[in-house]
Parts: structure tokens; sequence; C-alpha cells
């Protein structure tokens, strides 16, 4: 059976192998691997996969592949670090097309020697494939400013379970032209198809930069501060905070990008604004503070909420924070133990009451088991008609998401 | 009377019992005042017109018309500028112009919730005394409504910088086309699951109709500056935005007209632009004063390099609404220079505006069908205005091959049908140039997950064999709304 599934997809692919034990996706082993080189190719595995009834997971760098629930089962990876072609930037257009494998952190060299860049950072993000990064909507600092993958994927290329190819958006950022696909790729974690083509818009890299950091002992001040920032005209690029564990300080960090003639009085307004908010004294710096955009260890939990929620999760939250308090997505450091289901509940306990969520997003195998990672789901339905419409068999990274999809 | 009729007859006096008597229209000389949207030249009387008060109306008009398998078509203030709410004459138009309270406006959570008929002006009237405005701006704003916002994901012209729609809302309360009340999206960012509200926002008002919108509201710039620059011709302006683009200044708007739009324009609203204009740029930079007035000084030189023979430079608001004026009225001002033209809503990548251009001069000079040209220029959104004279013989079809040539021409470029007026009826059957079978058919997926019985604006979007056979309706003047002076297409 083996030999002859292998003989199978070596058909459709020439590069596919039987998996090794580094080939698993948290925690659950694969059988075949392959490394398609083309969207065709791509296509032609996934057919060959539906008729062998294979279970499929789309592969990047990894560095995600243990966001949200472990697949039901697994047999085939399809592996797309050969697809890591920056295929066009035109940069009087702002748009860049690559292929899914490419790395985030290639995209940007290739830009930034244009004076360009993709608004997606965080080191996270930047480790990981451009396929990755939109299953996985990884977001860093910037979202505040410029949004996160759904905001800036204006086309994509996929393959469905079937091995249809399909494509939506475009290669122009103004374009209302049949449905935006785009957007249920963005955070789909593989269960809708293989990316294998995306089209992004860019923004041009600023002349100057300057981060401002202020840290206060009590945490509403630190939400004051926030709000003062949010509700002044210094168009700031991100704000960020940080707080290690509970009830230690809370770092409050706003980054402000632009032409150099304006940098300073821009940076020196917004410090001025912070220390009166917060009462403390306030830095101006050139390079970003070392938490800026860094990962939290797993397990970690997303959370979110409304504006006015941040002063109650900065002070009753558990865990290690870090992330955009402008957009109201933070990252939660949590224990990794027996604390870690009680954890995960008070701070969706505190999301919830801010009209937000918390998601446990990595964590080892074993202790999401028993776990509500997701927390509760609005239309629901419509999303387990959505997955039957797109992956009939499920058999795309079945059950890593949201209602056992 | 017909069973489809009898259908009909039963739903009004169902529906009437929902929404109350003087809230359904039955009468034919009545509902003709329902047969069209923005797009004048496609009209359909609709067989039913319901106008429910809230959401639970909603719900009971859409499952009593699924009950039965009858079409519904969702209608906000009608402004929509490609049939997306042309009725259907055996179906249901379910008019939002009840539902126009704003619901709440949380400065402090920067967002406000309002009900589908709120016209999108009203919602930035409602957050200025706070200092925050609702960033989408159709030049319809003052008649267009927040749900036929979310239908169309709308620009504006001041889209390049901020965004469409889709940016700008962060949760919807819908009713399915099979009558289920749900929410897409929330009051916060990722939220968990398929962004299902996304995909809502700008699928035209097929996936089912929003009930409550949560709009995001963004925080008044603290400085805004316009300036107006003539230049000898479309060349050298475009060079100019070339020029702006690539020193890394993203203005809030950069739009364009041409001479014969600039002729139009001055002849409509005396709008007193520089004598001898080839070409004319607004550009308007916004944010901190301390970044503004160094792009702005940047802006100023490049255009001054790209041969701009004259600069002028808004001293105030008002200033600033006359340089706006001219652009703003373009679309209706071509009525004074031509009987009848087709406004085309094409895109191409802005690096080959000046190629493109010239190909739609030598179009025009081949066929001898004059076309005057505004335009987005910072996204390459551009809206050739295809001029005719419908009463001699074979202008208009001449009007019609020419301006679907263009559109060839965007999608030879790498562009888009539309960039913002969306594809509805009168885009439908130009989609398969666009999209691949395979594509149209993976979106007709997403499509069945809302609505399976396929009753939710149907014949919309997508090339229907029957519609893509048929030759368009004729052009039958402008709007109601327009002549009225209450809308402008932009």
């Amino acid at each position: 059976m083996a030999t002859s599934t292998l003989g199978g997809l070596r058909l459709a692919c020439a590069d596919v192998a039987e998996a090794t034990a580094s080939d698993t996706v948290d925690g659950v082993a694969a059988r075949w691997v392959a490394w398609p080189r083309s969207t065709e190719e791509v296509s032609a595995v996934l057919r060959a996969a539906a008729g062998l009834g294979l279970r499929v997971v789309a592969r990047g760098t990894g560095t995600r592949l243990a966001w949200g629930l472990p697949p039901k089962g697994l047999d085939l990876i399809v592996d797309l670090s050969r697809m890591d072609a920056v295929l066009a930037h035109t940069a009087g257009d702002l748009v860049v097309s690559v292929q899914a494998g490419v790395r985030m952190v290639d995209v940007q060299d290739a830009l930034a020697a244009h004076r360009q860049r993709l608004a997606l950072d965080g080191a996270d993000t930047l480790g990981g494939t451009v396929g990755g990064t939109i299953a996985t909507a990884a977001s860093g600092p910037l979202r505040y400013r410029y949004g996160s993958v759904r905001d800036l994927l204006i086309g994509i290329t996929v393959v469905l379970a079937d091995g249809t190819i399909a494509h939506a958006g475009g290669t122009v950022v103004k374009n209302v032209a049949g449905y935006d696909l785009c957007k249920i790729y963005a955070g789909s974690l593989g269960t809708l198809g293989v990316i294998t083509e995306a089209v992004w818009r860019l923004h041009p890299l600023p002349e100057s930069r300057r981060w401002i950091t202020a840290t206060t002992p009590d945490p509403s001040g630190a939400a004051v501060a926030i709000a003062a920032v949010r509700a002044s005209q210094h168009d700031p690029t991100a704000l960020e905070i940080q707080r290690a564990a509970p009830g230690d300080a809370v770092t409050v960090g706003v980054a402000v990008e632009g032409v150099t003639g304006g940098i300073d009085a821009r940076a020196q307004a917004v410090a001025d604004l912070l220390g009166a908010a917060a009462g403390v004294a306030v830095a101006v710096a050139e390079h970003p503070p070392g938490w800026w955009g860094q990962p939290l260890p797993a397990p970690q939990a997303t959370v979110t909420c409304e504006p006015t929620g941040l002063a109650d999760l900065l002070t009753n939250g558990p865990g290690s924070l870090c992330g955009s308090a402008g957009a109201g997505v933070l990252a939660c450091g949590l224990h990794d133990d027996d604390r870690l289901g009680t954890d995960l509940a008070r701070l969706r306990d505190i999301a919830q009451r801010h009209g937000g969520n918390a998601v446990l997003r990595s964590a080892a195998p074993h202790r999401k088991a028993g776990l509500d990672v997701w927390g509760p789901v609005r239309a629901l339905t419509l999303m387990r008609r959505l997955k039957d419409q797109f992956d009939p068999d499920h058999r795309l990274a079945p059950g890593r998401f949201v209602g056992g999809i | 009377m017909t069973y489809r009729g009898a259908k009909l007859a039963v739903l009004a006096a169902e529906l009437s019992a929902v929404v109350g008597p003087d809230g359904v229209i039955a009468d034919r000389q009545r509902l003709r005042t329902y047969e069209c949207d923005g797009l004048a030249q496609y009209r359909v009387v609709p067989g039913l017109v319901v106008l429910p008060e809230s959401a639970e109306q909603v719900v009971a008009v859409v499952r009593a018309c699924a009950a039965l398998g009858v079409a519904f078509v969702a209608r906000g203030s009608g402004t929509g500028l490609s049939g997306g709410a042309l009725p259907h004459a055996e179906g249901v138009l379910i008019v939002t112009s009840r539902m126009r309270r704003i619901l709440e406006v949380d400065p402090a959570n920067e967002r406000a919730i309002v009900e589908p008929g709120v016209i999108n002006l009203d919602v930035t009237k409602a957050a200025e005394p706070y200092g925050w405005y609702f960033a989408p701006d159709p030049s319809s704003q003052q008649v267009c409504s927040v749900g036929g916002n979310v239908a169309e994901n709308s620009g504006g012209a001041h889209c390049l910088k901020y965004g469409f729609t889709t940016h700008h809302v962060l949760g919807v309360e819908v009713v399915t086309p099979e009558g289920e009340l749900v929410w897409l999206g929330g009051t916060t960012r990722d939220v968990a699951g398929y962004d299902l509200l996304g995909a809502f926002i700008g699928s035209e008002g097929t996936l089912g109709i929003a009930t409550k919108i949560v709009v995001r509201l963004m925080r008044t710039p603290e400085s805004v500056r316009c300036l107006l620059a003539a230049f000898p011709g479309v060349d050298e302006a475009g060079a100019a935005v070339s020029a702006i683009i690539a020193d890394g200044v993203t203005p809030a708007a950069i739009e364009m007209m041409d001479a014969l739009a600039i002729e139009a324009a001055e002849a409509a609203v005396a709008c007193g632009y520089p004598e001898g204009a080839g070409a004319v740029l607004i550009v308007e930079l916004d944010g901190p004063a301390a970044e503004v007035e160094h792009t702005f000084a940047a802006v100023r030189q490049h255009c001054t390099a790209a041969g701009a023979f004259e600069i002028r430079v808004a001293r105030d608001a008002d200033e600033r609404a006359r340089f706006w004026k001219g652009r703003k009225s373009a679309f209706a001002a071509v009525g004074r220079i031509s009987p009848d033209y087709i406004v085309q809503d094409g895109v191409i990548p802005r690096t080959v505006l000046p190629d493109v251009l010239r190909r739609i001069t030598e179009l025009s000079a081949g066929t001898g069908v004059r076309v005057a040209n505004v335009f987005h220029a910072g996204d390459g959104n551009l809206h050739p205005l295809v001029l005719f004279d419908e009463a001699k013989p074979g202008e208009a079809q001449a009007a019609e091959q020419l301006s679907g040539a263009i559109l060839d021409l965007c999608i030879s470029y790498g562009g888009s049908i539309t960039g913002e007026h969306g594809v509805g009826i009168d885009k439908a059957c130009h989609m398969p140039r666009m999209f691949t079978t395979d594509d149209l058919d993976v979106m007709q997926r997403l499509r069945r997950a809302f609505d399976p019985a396929g009753i939710c604006n149907p014949g919309k979007v997508f090339p229907t064999p029957r519609l893509c056979g048929e030759v368009p309706g004729k052009r039958k003047g402008v709007h109601p709304l327009q002549a009225a002076g209450l809308a402008e297409q932009f």
C-alpha cells in the first residue's frame, strides 16, 4: 500500500519521499512529504492525494505549525519551501507578487533595496514563509497603523483539496471584482486549500523612526497613557505594551515614522503626552526596545479586547502580556503546567467582558488536549458549510481549526 | 394570476403582518420608484417592496421569502453604479431606508454601531464633535447608506491612504439568506474562525443583508493640505504622480482630470481651474503637521519639476472645497458637453498609466468617440467617460464597444474591471475575462455556503447565459437622485 501510494504521488510530483521523524505537525507524524515547485505541481499532488484519500497539511518553515490543534490525521505534508521566488515587484506600483514558500525576511530584503516594505513585522512573522504568514494571520507592531494580513493581501492563488487552482483578487490595490477570497484564507490554518502565490500591497519605508517608551508600576496609568496616544493626532505607527508578569511594571512603547525633518518634533510630542498621562519618565530612542515584536514562548494565547478593556486586562490578566495594545490584539504567555487551563479561562473571562476572546495559540499537544482552545466562535454553522464546500472530505488539516474543522 | 404572482400576493399579506401595511408596497406605480439604482439604464420593476424597521423584521421577511423560494434583493439608498441593487421582477426588494438609527457612538472605543440605512456622512457628523470620523468617503456620501458601502466595499477619493470599507468595519450583524441572524466579526479585531466578515464586505448583497454595522472611527488629522497643479498634458501630470509615489509619499488623495474633463467641469460649475491646462492634479496630504509640512513641500517640488505651469495651494477649507468641486462634479458635468455618456471604472497598475492613456486616445481617435478622463491617479483607478449621442444612429453602439475595449485594455495590463463601482449586473459578463471558470466556480462555492438556495440577489456578480446573451439596456438619462442634486457620481 505504502509503495503504491508513493508511486502515485511520484507521478504527480518529482520530489516525494517517505516522511522522517521530524516530519510532524503538532506531534502528529506524517507518512510522506512532497516538495512541489509550481502551482500546477501542487494541483497535481492534491489531485493525487484526493484519489488516494490522503490527509494533507501544507508546510512552510514550520514556525507556527503548532498553532491551532493537532490534525486528526496526517498522511502527506506538502512542503512549499521550493516555491520561494519573488515573482514580480514593480516598485512604482507598490505591489509584489511572491510564491508562498518564500521567507518573509527574504521578501523584506528584496523590497528594502527599493525603500519599500510589506507592513507585516514581528520576529515570528519574519522567520516564517508567506504562506504560513497568511495561514496564521500572523502580525506584529505595525498592525496598529497598517492592519494585518487581511488588510494587505490583494491577490491569492490557492489549490483546493480536489486540485482545483483558483485565483482571487488581482495585482492592483483597488479592485472589487468578485469575492475577496483572500480574506477567508487569512488565518485559516491550511483548512481551505494550499496557498501557492500571494500578491501584497506595499508601503514606502519611512525615512526616520523613533521609539518612545514609558514604564509605569500602575497598569491603569499605562492604559490611560495608551488611550491618550490613541486620541491624539500624532499618528503613531505602532502602540505596544509589555508586562513580564502580573503585578510587574507595564511598559508602553510607541513608534512614530516619517520624514526626517518632522520626526523629532513628533517623537517629542508623543513623549510629552505619555509622560503627562502616565506621570513617569519617558525615553526616546532611535532603536526599538529589546522586547519589540518578539514572540512569547509556548504556551501562549492571543487575547483581544476593546480599547476600554485594556486597564482591566493589564490589571487582572494572568501571565506575561505583550503586543499591540493599539489594535487590541496581544499575546499572553501562560504557565506550562496544570495552571494553563485555569489561566486561559481567566484570561478569556476578562477578554469577554470587553468584547474580545482568548485563543490558545501554541502549547504542547498534551496541554491542549481537553482544553477549549478557541473559546466561543460565532457563525460556526457558516464556517462548517464553507469547509464542506472547499474541502468536502475534510482532508486538509482536519481538526486543526475552530469547531473541529 | 401566475403561480409566481400568487406567491407574491401571499407574501404581501404575510409581510404586511410583519412590517405593517405601510411597510409593504405592491402598487405598480409606486413600485416603479424602485426600478433602478444609480445605473439608470438597467430597469426592472420589483415584484414587491418591503421596508423593514428592525433586524427582527428583516429576519421575518427573509424567512418568508426563503419558505416560498422567492428571490430578494437588498437596497440602501440606491446610489450604486453597477446595478447591484437592480430589483428582481418576481422577487422582493428589501429597502433599508427605515433602518436609519445610529445606535452608538463610542469615541473611547473608536467605533460607532449603525443600522444599514444610515447615511455615510451622518456617521462622520455624529462622530465629528468628538474629533473622529468615518473614513470611507464615496462622493455619494451625502446620500449613500453604510449598508450599501458594506455591500460594495466602497472606497472614495481618500482610499489611497486609508483603504476601503473593509478596512473600516469591525463587525456586521447579518441576516443570512436562510433567515438566520448571525454576527460576522465583532467589536474587536482577529475574531476566531474564518474571516467571513471580510468575505461578506464587497459581496454585493449576494451573501445576506447587514442589519447592524460596527464601524471603526478614525481620529481627524491635525493638518490637511491641498494643492491644485496645472500641467500642459497628462504625460507631465502622470510623471508628477510617479515622482511623488517614488519619493515615498502616501498622499491622502491624488486625482487627475484631462482637458476634456476640465472643459466639462468649467462649463458645469465654473471651477476656475488654470487656463490652458491639458491636465490638472489635485493632491491632498493629511496627518501630523510636522510631517505634512515637509511632505507637502516635496510634493510641490515634484509637480514643478514635472512641468506644472501653475500650482495653487488651498489657503482654507473653502478653497480646498473649490478645488474639489470641479473634480467631484466631473461625471455630471460631461452632460454639458455630451447628451449621453458611459462611466467606466477600470483599474490599471499605476506605472502603465501613460501607456494606457495613449492607447485610449488612439482608440478614441480611431473611432471618433470622445473620451473624457477623470481618475484616482494614485491607485490607477480610471473613470473614462465615453461620450455619445443616443439620437445619432450607431453612436451608442460605438460608445459601448469603446467602453468594452477600455476594460479589455485594463485587463491586458494586469488590472481590474472595477475598482469601486462593483460588478453588479453591469459587468457580470466581463468577469470571465478576468477570472477562469475555476476561479468563478470557487467563488460560487463561497456563495453556496451562505445561500444554498440561490435566492439572495441572484443574477449579480457572476455571468449567466441569459444575462450575457442579452444586449444591455439603453441609457435613459440621469438618475432621479442626481437630477435632484442629491447625489453625484464619482
